[in-house]
């Protein structure tokens, strides 16, 4: 047990130089990003120089305008995607890190499962980023279909040999009393422990951001400098996340998968 | 046919009225105070209370109609006070698709393009309105009222069963509840989905308090009272309270076991999971177990503003979601700092307050005033509405 609260605090010391390349906006975030579960397919990919993310998203994981699209691979980009490469890339040296995205509005999680198969072999990646849950509680899609999806999501990844990140609803302050998320958000949390996969909770965190006054999630703009400066901290939490749980000197030896 | 008890019970006004003020604090998103209220320390929340505390008056003032006018009769005031429901909801949702269409002209951020979709369905009002007016549409929180609606208009046939041969009807009842689990019945939706609050789970809470209200909670007495139930009730409450704490603490939740874990996820509210029946119940044994029925302190002025609010709960109800649409601008308006949240809390609860206490007023006027009726005409309104 000593041995463990050691290692513990070693690990917290570890991560002290990740949080100071955060602008300070994203950093007061960074204690809802917590993650009991390993991803050791990207430790692996890690190991091995070369990582591949896909993500897999809705109408909030991308921004409009000429530069946000999902997939900014040879554009400057500002949608979340986007900044998590920059962000992966920075923090691993030598590593040669590729964010590819299947990214289309208005889309619940059972109609991006029926797409995974696809690009997941297309693109082969260590990881898949899913962002979901908006469109199905717009929809007030039935609760069990939603976990159901979710599960046999994480599976068909799983089985391609990709550790899945879940990401859950933007908090969107306005139309918090017309957009029922509790139910979506309780589920994936529930269907993420029973995999033992980490959820990135992007609701938490923006809410913190909305109170704390980080950004002002209430203004009504066609301006975009909000909207991006949101998406580059949550691609830079994305990837603290990822890294995380992915170091390679805590992952299991025997490999739980 | 056993009596119906002539006596309301304060208890009852007392705890409704409380439901009725958690139901507004919750009701408000993001609002910091509704981190007092009892859906964050268990699996059931007010709604329960609420459904069945309505039961309960239900059976009171309909089951001593129904005795002394007999079944047609009741069943016309029965259907009368759905009917009223019904105009309370469609005026209600008259003032939300005001609020929504106010959002959709005025607010424009790019981040959100995706959640402004939810406002698509303003593009046509014809298909919308159609299906709100048919109870199939129901926008975010507004989902109690087509319940209650619904369990009314089934309770005559019911309330019959229940002065004949109340364990019969308890049974009938928990069937109903039962089937729906095993063939997963629920009524559809617009857009898509069903119910949020599955009528066929939820009546078995309604019926259950009528049940209680027509003689079962004598019967029961003798158990409820007894040492084991109440230390169970306990037991159970802290069980429920440790794993609602891992819900807020992620970290806590690798101490659940896994078996565990798969046995009480997901605790579903649409269908009235076992685990929230007994949260209820196991409050309601604390409940009964510490507040006798005749309490001094019920009648004091300290909780008559939560007992005049549970004895006009339509109106009262109806006042808490308009003025949870109200905070909720508050917030996106003009502030969302902790002490407005607080201010707006306080402030609602007291107009709920104010509009039962005017309403308590008006009716005893009305009545001394020789309106068209004697009261004595009335009997099923003594003390307050169902």
């Amino acid at each position: 047990m000593k041995e463990r609260l050691l290692l513990l605090a070693l690990l917290m010391l570890g991560n002290a130089p990740v949080w100071a390349e955060q602008p300070a906006e994203c950093r007061v975030a960074e204690n809802l990003l917590e993650s009991s579960f390993r991803l050791p397919q990207v430790t692996r990919a890690i190991a091995a120089k070369h990582l591949t993310v896909l993500v897999m998203g809705a109408g909030s994981s991308q921004l409009p305008g000429p530069n946000g699209a999902a997939n900014g691979s040879n554009s400057p980009g500002n949608a979340y995607p986007v900044r998590l490469q920059q962000a992966l890339a920075q923090q691993l040296h030598g590593v040669e890190v590729k964010v590819t995205t299947d990214v289309k509005a208005k889309r619940t999680a059972a109609e991006m499962v029926k797409a995974l198969p696809a690009a997941l072999s297309a693109n082969k990646p260590a990881l898949l980023v899913w962002q979901t849950g908006t469109v199905d509680a717009m929809l007030a899609i039935d609760p069990d279909q939603f976990s159901h999806a979710l599960d046999k999501g994480i599976n068909i990844a799983h089985s391609a040999g990709a550790d899945v990140v879940l990401i859950n609803a933007q908090y969107s302050p306005r139309t918090e009393s017309m957009i029922a998320l509790g139910t979506y958000a309780e589920d994936m949390r529930w269907v993420a422990l029973q995999h033992e996969i980490p959820v990135f909770d992007r609701f938490s965190i923006m809410k913190l951001w909305g109170e704390l006054g980080t950004f002002d999630l209430y203004s009504a703009t066609k301006k975009l400098d909000i909207a991006e400066r949101v998406h580059d901290c949550i691609g830079r939490l994305l990837a603290d996340l990822v890294i995380t749980a992915a170091k390679p000197e805590e992952a299991p030896v025997n490999g739980s998968r | 046919m056993a009596p119906v008890p002539t006596e309301r019970d304060l208890r009852l006004d007392l705890f409704r009225g409380l439901a009725l003020w958690l139901i507004f604090l919750d009701h408000i998103p993001s609002n910091a105070v509704s981190w007092i209220t009892i859906r964050n320390y268990g699996f059931s929340d007010a709604t329960e209370i609420f459904v069945f505390i309505s039961g309960y008056t239900a059976a009171f003032v309909y089951g001593r109609a129904m005795q002394q006018h007999g079944f047609i009769v009741a069943s016309a005031r029965v259907l009368k006070r759905a009917w009223q429901i019904y105009i309370a909801h469609v005026f209600l949702l008259a003032i939300y698709l005001a609020e929504i269409a106010y959002v959709s002209n005025s607010f424009d951020n790019p981040l959100y393009t995706e959640e402004m979709g939810v406002l698509d369905f303003l593009k046509n009002p014809d298909v919308t309105i159609l299906q709100a007016l048919l109870l199939k549409f129901k926008p975010v929180n507004m989902d109690i009222l087509p319940l209650y609606i619904l369990l009314l208009a089934w309770f005559p046939p019911m309330l019959w069963l229940l002065l004949r041969a109340p364990s019969i009807a308890l049974l009938a009842s928990a069937s109903l509840y039962a089937l729906m689990w095993l063939f997963e019945w629920n009524l559809p939706a617009y857009p898509s989905g069903t119910w949020v609050f599955n009528p066929f789970a939820w009546q078995l809470l309604f019926v259950f308090g009528a049940w209680c209200a027509l003689g079962g909670a004598q019967n029961l007495s003798r158990w409820i009272h007894s040492k084991v139930v109440v230390g169970l009730a306990i037991a159970y409450l802290v069980f429920a309270f440790s794993i609602a704490m891992t819900w807020y603490f992620p970290r806590l939740a690798v101490f659940v076991p896994k078996f565990l874990g798969e046995a009480i996820y997901p605790i579903d509210k649409t269908n009235l999971d076992v685990l929230r029946i007994i949260h209820f119940l196991a409050l309601a044994v604390i409940t009964v177990a510490f507040v006798p029925r005749d309490w001094p302190a019920l009648k004091s002025r300290f909780f008559w503003p939560a007992i005049v609010c549970g004895q006009h709960s339509l109106e009262t109800f109806c006042i808490g979601v308009f003025l949870s649409f109200a905070g909720h601008f508050v917030f996106t308006e003009v502030s969302n700092r902790v002490l407005t949240q607080v201010a707006v809390s306080f402030l609602g609860i007291a107009i709920m307050v104010a509009v039962a206490a005017l309403i308590s007023w008006y009716r005893q006027a009305e009545r001394q005033g020789g309106g068209p009726r004697p009261p004595a005409a009335k009997p099923g309104y003594a003390g307050g509405d169902v």
